[in-house]
């Protein structure tokens, strides 16, 4: 079955006149907005047309055309296809856009990537710092004509390694010392970090004024990047008056290796394998965002056996997340290793499964353009029905006795209010925690993508939207999950896993295109450039990780630092994918 | 009543330390080993499993399955008094395909015309920066390159593999991945059979 293509439904252009044009470039979508109209134009967007939740801010450098662009993902909770919108600016610095912050919250970070990455201004926000790289980087990595320290070619296969053939070690190459750029003049021994200043300069705007004579001191607290209860290399500067957090900001990048920069040297195909490196959990969620994309762009149908086989891949893979997300918040919370260890003997055997499928345990490297790689062996398909009617529902159910009525554990997580819905969608949550927040928004239902129309399961919605329904909802999403496998492996037809021939090197046509599935974590999206050559032009990851967190300090303004670690553990991060 | 909640909890894991136990006393009354050999191992990891879980590597190792990839090898066919007839024929597909780029192949030149040969001179495979994507493998078009089984190659230097340390013969391939394998080989036979009798028609 075909991927439906994205159709739009909202005439932008009529509504303003003038500012906004259909975009016309073949392989293109969506409406280009004048700059100067863009906050009033997104206002529209949101509060007539209905679109909600802003998705994605994607820059692109269009370096022949002398052009940056800002490219806007808008959808409707309630479900159905998004409005693209794009800013298209000259390529002469400052590049200014204005920032949307003020309409969608949930744009804060993803504008300072932006910035961070292509140096593009957005006027109007307020703590425009980067976030990827470190302050005092030199240079906006993503632009065209930014060239990394170890720069070989503009894309590969690089020459070097056929028809020449001589091996040397890049560490030859690019001596130690030397595989950095600095900037013009640059002085180590002189060199102030000016990050941390403007890091702690925009918390000092939680001082307090004190109306009584008794002066308490807030005390910054940082919280990692090196915390076993940050999941990796996540840092929190956490402003604290006693034991409540009255300001925070999240530090990133610690894991940051310019995924993008990498995908557009590589060719089409050879980004397969990169993408399990994001979210290393969910190696095949990460594999079928990156097909539905390309899919889309090469506009090819996908075998039907292989849609099949993918469904029931991605739920798996969902069903092990979970797992390990209440075993791992469970450690957070101090119930050391018991419930981890319990969640841990499931995943096993769901990675031996994706050991025989696809080959590795956890860099799957499974989907190709068309479908997968291989048929699942029969034994394989044999474990998969075994686990997913006889021993994970019960196991499930074990999870469930062992921790759910624990009191210890209900006072810790009861009535710790996470976020409501509505500053869910303001903040472009996705993902269980949106949905324990009562918001029934799930892209395999909202915007269903492959096969999943033809499955019978419910999308699982809490209405508290405290710890303790984003524990709970985890559970419910298992057993959905398990519904959905057990469903397909059910319907299985026979038949090839691949519409397409073998090719090492695909061919895409330009355009542009954009996928986006229902990862275990929310939206996980990847959006695609190609302008006909092997590789892409523009290849963009949108994690939920990342995004997710640009509420953190919303959802900890109040509460007592003890509970940040289990405030952290529920949005279930993952720095492979947010630090890109 | 306060506590409930606790000590149902504690049920479950008061019957999982058991079943450590009746598990390997069940193991023992039927007369067989439960750990140290591979009927152990593959009931570890079986839908059934309960009791203890973990495999005692390196004393015992999980079973590998037939897809399971690591660092390639190349496939050489053993020919007349032990000749090595590398499949390779330095066509460079598996160079260009390769994501992190890890792979280096010096063609050979016919010393009298100058031309390229197809048989690789060296052929070098970092295995510190392949990311065991089997790629290489899957887009050979000579069942040339393969990935392999062998996981354990910790080393105190370098992992740079060349042409001779690279080299593996096909009944080896053949052991690892028996399918697949016998799947090639009878592809090829069937080619090569249709080659010739096409040569053959073309004759007559």
């Amino acid at each position: 079955m075909a991927t439906p293509l994205q159709t739009q439904t909202v005439d932008l252009a009529a509504r303003f006149p003038g500012a906004v044009a259909a975009d016309t470039r073949p392989g293109y979508s969506g409406f280009i907005v004048e700059k100067d109209r863009l906050v009033e134009t997104a206002t529209a967007v949101r509060d007539e047309f209905g679109y909600d939740l802003l998705t994605a801010v994607i820059g692109v450098d269009y370096l022949p055309e002398n052009k940056m662009e800002v490219v806007y993902h808008a959808y409707k909770t309630t479900g159905g296809p998004g409005l693209v919108f794009k800013v298209q600016v000259p390529r002469v610095d400052p590049v200014e856009v204005p920032s949307l912050i003020d309409v969608y919250p949930g744009a804060d970070l993803q504008e300072r990537e932006a910035w961070d990455l292509f140096g593009i201004k957005f006027t109007g926000h307020p703590d425009l710092r980067r976030i990827l790289m470190w302050e005092g980087f030199e240079g906006h990595p993503l632009r065209k004509d930014w060239k990394e320290p170890f720069y070989e070619e503009d894309a590969k296969p690089f020459k070097s390694r056929w028809p020449e053939g001589r091996h040397v070690s890049a560490e030859e190459k690019n001596p130690f010392k030397d595989n950095v750029n600095y900037p013009k003049n640059f002085d180590p021994e002189k060199w102030v970090p000016e990050g941390e200043a403007l890091l702690y300069g925009s918390l000092a705007r939680y001082t307090l004024k004190q109306d009584d004579d008794l002066g308490t001191d807030r005390i910054v607290v940082n919280m990692g990047p090196q915390h076993p209860s940050t999941h990796g290399v996540f840092r929190a500067a956490i402003t604290l008056d006693g034991e409540t957090i009255v300001g925070l900001k999240p530090v990133v990048g610690y894991l940051h290796r310019n995924h993008e920069k990498i995908g557009e040297r590589n060719t089409f195909l050879q980004n397969m394998p990169y993408t399990d490196r994001l979210d290393y959990f969910n190696s095949m969620s990460n594999n079928f965002g990156y097909a539905l994309a390309v899919e889309k762009l090469m506009n090819i149908p996908v075998a039907e056996r292989a849609d099949y086989i993918r469904i029931i891949m991605a739920e798996l893979s969902r069903i092990q997340n979970h797992l390990i997300f209440i075993g791992m918040l469970l450690n957070d919370l101090g119930a050391m290793y018991t419930p981890a260890l319990y969640a841990f003997e499931e995943r096993e055997l769901i990675l031996d499964i994706f050991e025989a499928v696809a080959g590795s345990r956890m860099m799957c490297n499974y989907f190709r353009f068309g479908g997968v790689v291989r048929d699942v062996p029969e034994d394989a398909m044999q474990k998969i029905k075994d686990l997913v009617f006889e021993r994970l529902p019960g196991k499930t159910d074990e999870m469930d006795r062992l921790l759910s009525e624990n009191e210890v554990l209900l006072s810790r997580l009861k009535g710790i209010h996470v976020i409501d819905g509505e500053t869910a969608i303001r903040y472009s949550m996705t993902g269980p925690v949106l949905r324990a927040a009562g918001v029934p928004y799930d892209i395999r239902r909202a915007d269903p993508y492959s096969v999943y129309d033809r499955f019978d399961f419910d999308v699982a919605v809490r209405q508290n939207g405290d710890l303790f329904d984003n524990y709970m909802i985890r559970l419910d999403e298992i057993r959905q999950s398990l519904r959905i496998v057990q469903q397909a492996v059910k319907q299985i037809p026979q038949g090839p896993i691949n519409s397409q021939k073998p090719q090492y090197q695909v061919r895409v046509p330009a355009g542009e295109a954009y996928g986006r599935i229902e990862s275990p974590k929310g939206e996980l999206a990847f959006y695609v450039v190609s302008n006909g050559k092997p590789n892409p032009w523009r290849y963009h990851v949108r994690p939920a990780s990342f995004v997710n967190i640009t509420a953190l300090e919303q959802i900890c303004l109040g509460t007592k630092i003890a509970d940040f670690v289990a405030l952290l553990g529920v949005l279930d991060i993952v720095m492979g994918e947010l630090d890109r | 009543m306060y506590g409930k909640g606790i000590l149902k909890g504690l049920s479950v894991t008061w019957k999982r330390f058991w079943s450590t136990y009746t598990e390997d006393i069940a193991w023992m009354l039927r007369g067989k080993k439960r750990y140290f050999n591979e009927d152990g191992v593959k009931a570890r990891a079986g839908k059934d499993t309960r009791g203890i879980f973990t495999v005692q590597y390196p004393e015992e190792k999980l079973i590998t399955p037939e897809e399971f990839r690591y660092v390639p090898f190349l496939v050489y066919d053993e020919g007349a008094e032990g000749k090595k007839e590398i499949r390779c024929t330095s066509c460079g597909i598996c160079a260009k395909v390769c994501p992190p780029q890890c792979i280096w192949i010096v063609r050979t030149n016919d010393p009298n015309t100058g031309r390229p040969v197809p048989a690789p001179a060296n052929f070098f495979i970092d295995a510190d920066i392949c990311m065991n994507c089997g790629f290489c493998a899957e887009y050979c078009p000579f069942d040339a390159i393969k990935m392999d089984h062998d996981f354990e190659i910790a080393s105190y230097g370098r992992n740079v593999f060349n042409l001779e340390k690279l080299l593996k013969p096909a009944s080896y391939y053949a052991g690892i991945r028996p399918h697949n394998a016998a799947r090639e080989d009878e592809a090829r036979r069937a080619k090569e059979a249709a080659k010739a009798a096409k040569a053959g028609a073309g004759a007559a």
